[in-house]
């Protein structure tokens, strides 16, 4: 099986982060921002698989589970956080919710 | 003795009712607390050395601890009084002398706004001082010493709207002030090196360990000088107790009588033990004290107003005391302290009698005839000037002044030299009062003196109160119609009694010439030594110093009385005081320490702090101030609020980091 040579493994982790970030900058609801955060989070996990490959270490799949791990982490507080606040703003525009200066 | 703290503690307990509680109380309440409070620390007094006549304790003294103050380590100041003789006459002297002055008070201040403030006030003066007195520890009389301070400044400027009463209030506070830092400078070392502060084990430890003359013992007792030379106005830090006048007449009868400028000579005699290690301070207190005598009595020779007179009279007496203090005569300082408030507080009340009768007119020159308006106020205030001058039928004064001529008579060759200017001292005290005694009272009523600018006639710029209070003027009429006649009732019991004390006051001490009594003198011996006697003089020798001495006292009368004509004639004739020669205004400005004190004091550090107020070290600290309101306003845009730009600020910054990771 012909490996995928290891520069454009590292394109594409770089892709999908600068995707991601962008999606941050970009999106104002705040699900959203969430989603793309996770997908710079899968970036970084695609690097590390590319570069375990290419130096053939498992020490960069090792990483991945970590990272899915505290993704898993990340997106259940992230979602329970934007869930009490729906709930009591009925909003998740996050300039509304932040630039206003109020708590 | 376990009740002892009443006495401290009762007018402290009116101070505290009548600061509450005054505002919403009637004038006749307020006068029974303030007046009954004293007047039951009077009956507490009367009786705590009753106790101790009867039955003296053993050691000479009882000491009753209340409780410890602090405690740390082996230092463990506690809160005791002590009651021995010293402090048994001090007692006697400031509660029943500030019993009279509360009761003249009650009148004198009638319909006066404040009136509950002026008894608060009072209440607290005499209960400082009584703590001050009967304190068994120098921290605790430290904590009535400045007590004493405050009222001297809260009474002073009682009549605070006048900007220039609260000037003299800031001045006295201010110099006496020098006076308490020397002394705590004092305290500290004598806790320090001896690790206590009682009293008596200061003076038991001292003498043990400190040997005569040594720096030590010299430095504590130049120290504790310092503050008795402040609070009891001496040279050079004197010049608060004329422009103290600036209070209501008791407040000045109370500070030079009973209480305040006395704090320093008790504390000298309190302390004594360390005095006799170290004679060199002794003996500057004897040249303080005459100088203070002739600065002051020369002074008095030339002021227009009346109470001004008097203070610079004050500041003459208390020399005397020093100069007793300073040749080791303690109990002669204590006698002539117990004397002089007798006539000084007699003359103060008599005065305030006068000034009220010619409507808060303090200038001599405009008044003049009282003798016939006010002739009761005309008798005591005599019987208190001759007692002042040391001249019969009054023996107060000539008791207590012979014992301590005398006594610096015997201190050696130098003494006799100390013996001529105390006399010459006598005689210009009575030049000065006899000056003041025929201008006010002799003659015919002047009215207004010829000169426009009354105000200008009073050598510090002291004027007679305004006449912004209008109620008190509203008094007056009442009380110019009342003293038409007489003081009234309850202003002339007071004068009555203080006139009686000043008659019979010297059979406390009388001189051996005319039989002997030596009973203040022998009741004092158990806490203040006879002191050192270069050698006894032969009775002759007694006499006929006493005869040098009162000659010189009646030979100020016609001096007096010439020098009150001449001055009469300058002031009212020839264009006021500015007309009187350039050595007189010199005397009436209290010999130019003001002038002095004014130029290389004040006018400095006013300067200095003018130049201070704009200096590098505020630069640098506004500097940074600036500098960070600066920084504030440049960035207070990136904290907006806005998660995204947040997000991009970090996305922003972590780029930055990886091109300089890579790049550099």
């Amino acid at each position: 099986m012909a490996s995928v040579p290891f520069e454009y493994g590292l394109a594409v982790a770089g892709i999908l982060f600068i995707l991601g970030l962008a999606g941050v900058l970009v999106r104002r609801n705040l699900l959203f921002i969430l989603l793309c955060v996770e997908i710079m989070l899968n970036a970084a996990g695609l690097a590390f698989i590319v570069a375990g490959a290419r130096w053939g270490q498992a020490d960069g799949q090792v990483m991945f589970i970590f990272l899915l791990s505290m993704a898993a982490a990340e997106v259940a507080v992230g979602l329970a956080l934007i869930l009490l606040l729906y709930s009591r703003r009925k909003d998740l525009d996050s300039d509304a919710l932040g630039g206003s200066g109020r708590s | 003795m376990s009740w002892m703290w009443l006495i401290p503690a009762l007018p402290l307990l009116g101070f505290l009712v009548l600061a509450v509680l005054g505002r919403s109380m009637h004038w006749a309440v307020v006068a029974a607390v303030g007046t009954g409070s004293v007047g039951l620390s009077m009956l507490a007094a009367v009786a705590a050395v009753w106790g101790f006549w009867v039955s003296p304790p053993a050691g000479g003294s009882v000491t009753l601890t209340l409780w410890d103050w602090v405690r740390a380590g082996s230092f463990s100041p506690s809160v005791s009084l002590t009651l021995d003789a010293l402090s048994a006459v001090m007692i006697l002297v400031v509660t029943v002398i500030g019993f009279l002055i509360h009761l003249y008070s009650v009148r004198f201040m009638a319909g006066e706004e404040g009136y509950s403030r002026f008894f608060a006030y009072m209440n607290l003066f005499v209960g400082s001082m009584l703590l001050l007195v009967l304190a068994g520890n120098l921290l605790l009389l430290y904590l009535g010493w400045e007590g004493v301070g405050l009222c001297s400044y809260l009474l002073i400027g009682f009549w605070y709207s006048d900007p220039e009463n609260g000037r003299s209030a800031r001045k006295a506070f201010i110099v006496t002030r020098i006076g308490d830092v020397a002394l705590v400078i004092g305290l500290f070392l004598i806790a320090t090196n001896l690790g206590s502060l009682d009293i008596q084990e200061v003076a038991r430890k001292a003498t043990a360990s400190w040997a005569p003359g040594s720096a030590i013992a010299v430095a504590a007792a130049a120290l504790i000088l310092g503050g008795a030379v402040g609070k009891s106005a001496q040279l050079p830090l004197h010049t608060w107790l004329p422009d103290a006048m600036a209070g209501p007449s008791p407040v000045s009868a109370l500070i030079h009588a009973a209480t305040m400028v006395t704090a320093g000579v008790y504390l000298i005699a309190r302390t004594h033990a360390l005095f006799v290690l170290a004679p060199d301070v002794m003996t500057a207190t004897a040249i303080i004290g005459l100088a203070g005598v002739l600065v002051a009595g020369f002074s008095a020779l030339a002021q227009t107003n009346i109470k001004r007179v008097l203070a610079y009279s004050t500041m003459s007496q208390l020399g005397y005391m020093f100069l007793a203090l300073g040749v080791g005569a303690w109990s002669g300082a204590i006698f002539h302290l117990v004397t002089h408030a007798f006539f000084k507080s007699l003359l103060f009340l008599a005065a305030g009698v006068v000034i009220l009768a010619m409507n808060h007119e303090h200038d001599i020159f405009a008044m003049g005839g009282l003798a016939r308006k006010t002739p009761y106020t005309f008798w005591t205030f005599l019987l208190g000037a001759l007692a002042l001058t040391a001249l019969p039928p009054t023996t107060a004064g000539f008791a207590s002044k012979e014992l301590i001529l005398s006594r610096v008579w015997e201190s050696g060759p130098g003494g006799r030299i100390l013996w001529v200017l105390g006399v010459l001292g006598v005689f210009v005290t009575s030049v000065y009062t006899f000056r003041l005694l025929f201008t006010v009272f002799g003659g015919e009523p002047r009215g207004a003196p010829a000169h426009g600018s009354g105000r200008g006639a009073h050598g510090g710029g002291h004027g007679p109160k305004p006449a912004a209070h209008g109620s008190a003027a509203g008094k007056e009429g009442l009380a110019a119609g009342r003293d038409g006649r007489q003081a009234g009732v309850v202003m002339g019991v007071p004068l009555a009694i203080l006139a009686v004390l000043c008659i019979v006051g010297g059979f406390l001490d009388l001189p051996r010439t005319l039989g002997g009594s030596p009973f203040i003198t022998r009741f004092l011996e158990t806490s203040l030594p006879a002191g050192t006697r270069a050698g006894e003089m032969p009775l002759s020798t007694d006499s006929i110093l006493q005869i040098v001495s009162e000659a010189a006292s009646l030979l100020g009368i016609p001096v007096g009385w010439l020098v009150s004509r001449r001055a009469i004639r300058v002031v009212t004739q020839t264009g006021g005081p500015a007309a009187r020669p350039a050595f007189v205004r010199f005397f009436s400005g209290g010999m130019g320490f003001d002038w002095l004190y004014e130029r290389a004091i004040v006018r400095p550090f006013v300067w200095l702090w003018n130049v201070n107020k704009r200096d590098a070290a505020d630069r640098i600290s506004d500097g940074v101030g600036g500098l960070s309101m600066l920084l504030s306003r440049a960035f207070r845009w990136t904290q907006n609020g806005r998660v995204r730009w947040y997000a991009a600020g970090v996305a922003v910054g972590a780029a930055l980091v990886i091109a300089a990771a890579v790049l550099l």
